[in-house]
């Protein structure tokens, strides 16, 4: 799912310093499997806003609502009827969410209340680790299900550099090394000779590098 | 027992101390309270194994998020105690109490006119 890391409270208050009617729009996909944005951490957000403006003397008036996706128009869609009431939205959905909800309500302000950062999986309740940066061109095939993109800090593409040592990349101590994982994972798999199998200078074009990406399927549109 | 205790005490029982959510504490001092502490069986001899460990974590997050805000998190506390101690409940609760009076009102109540 995609993981995002809530804004400091303090940065979302001085976001919200002009307002005194905020709409605060959660989401119950990706956000909510990491913790950041469902209907539980908008009604912590909400009361951390409140409090934080009761403590000012200030009155706020911030309005929960946890919508299904922010990334499709029929959920969006579903607080058109009461949207007029609020000077801001303030949405805790991660990146995309947030853009669409700013693109379908053009004369409101939208504000983020997170940090969009990965493409990623849960490892353990509470912890979630990046798996995916969407480069365009998948190669895990060739290494065993562990993305050398993703999960090499200098995305190599063919083994590791000097760096790795103990199995663990030289950027953190936590951080396994990429190559260390994909050798290991093809020697679990008797598939050995695929680490000899040179993977060739990457075209990045598919990835963001080739600029803002788009998917069409013809047979699907009305 | 028949032992006295603050008459400020609020007593809100739930099966678990588990069963205290983050939400549930700050809609608590959302609605005015000057403190709030979760009374919870010994570790180790939580009734539902765990439920009192899950309490403790989530009062050390919410701190964070009272310091945060600004009300500060000494107003938040976690307490651990057998059922069967009474002399213990009425002690934490003349502590809490002592501690919440140095602390003063909590600063979000709405000042009544």
């Amino acid at each position: 799912m995609i993981v995002a890391n809530r804004k400091t409270l303090e940065e979302i208050l001085g976001m919200l310093k002009p307002y005194k009617k905020v709409l605060l729009l959660g989401c119950n996909e990706c956000v909510t499997v990491c913790a950041v944005g469902g209907e539980r951490e908008v009604g912590v957000l909400a009361s951390e806003i409140r409090l934080a403006r009761a403590k000012e003397g200030q009155e706020i008036e911030v309005k929960e609502q946890t919508l299904e996706r922010q990334c499709d128009h029929e959920y969006i869609d579903q607080v058109r009827p009461f949207v007029g009431d609020y000077e801001v939205i303030l949405s805790i959905a991660c990146g995309a969410g947030i853009q669409y909800v700013a693109e379908k309500y053009r004369t409101k302000i939208v504000l983020p209340a997170v940090n969009t950062t990965f493409l990623g999986v849960t490892l353990e309740q509470g912890v979630w680790s990046e798996r995916c940066q969407g480069c365009g061109e998948c190669v895990l095939h060739m290494t065993g299900g562990v993305c050398p993109i993703a999960r090499c800090a200098k995305s190599l593409l063919n083994g590791p550099c000097g760096g790795s040592s103990n199995g663990k990349c030289e950027v953190d101590k936590d951080t396994d090394c990429g190559w260390q994982l994909i050798v290991d994972r093809l020697k679990e798999l008797g598939q050995l000779d695929k680490y000899e199998e040179i993977i060739p200078v990457k075209d990045w074009t598919s990835s963001r590098d080739g600029g803002p990406r788009k998917r069409i399927r013809e047979d699907l549109r009305l | 027992m028949r032992l006295n205790y603050p008459t400020n005490v609020k007593i809100v029982k739930v099966p678990c101390t588990g069963r205290v959510d983050n939400l549930l504490i700050l809609r608590a001092f959302e609605s005015g309270v000057d403190g709030v502490y979760l009374a919870g069986c010994l570790e180790g001899e939580c009734h539902f194994l765990r439920g009192n460990l899950r309490a403790k974590k989530r009062v050390q997050y919410v701190k964070g998020l009272l310091d945060e805000v600004g009300l500060g998190g000494a107003r938040l506390e976690m307490y651990n105690m057998s059922s069967a101690q009474g002399q213990r409940f009425a002690e934490v609760a003349r502590e809490m109490t002592e501690k919440i009076r140095a602390l003063g009102p909590s600063p979000a109540r709405k000042k009544k006119l």
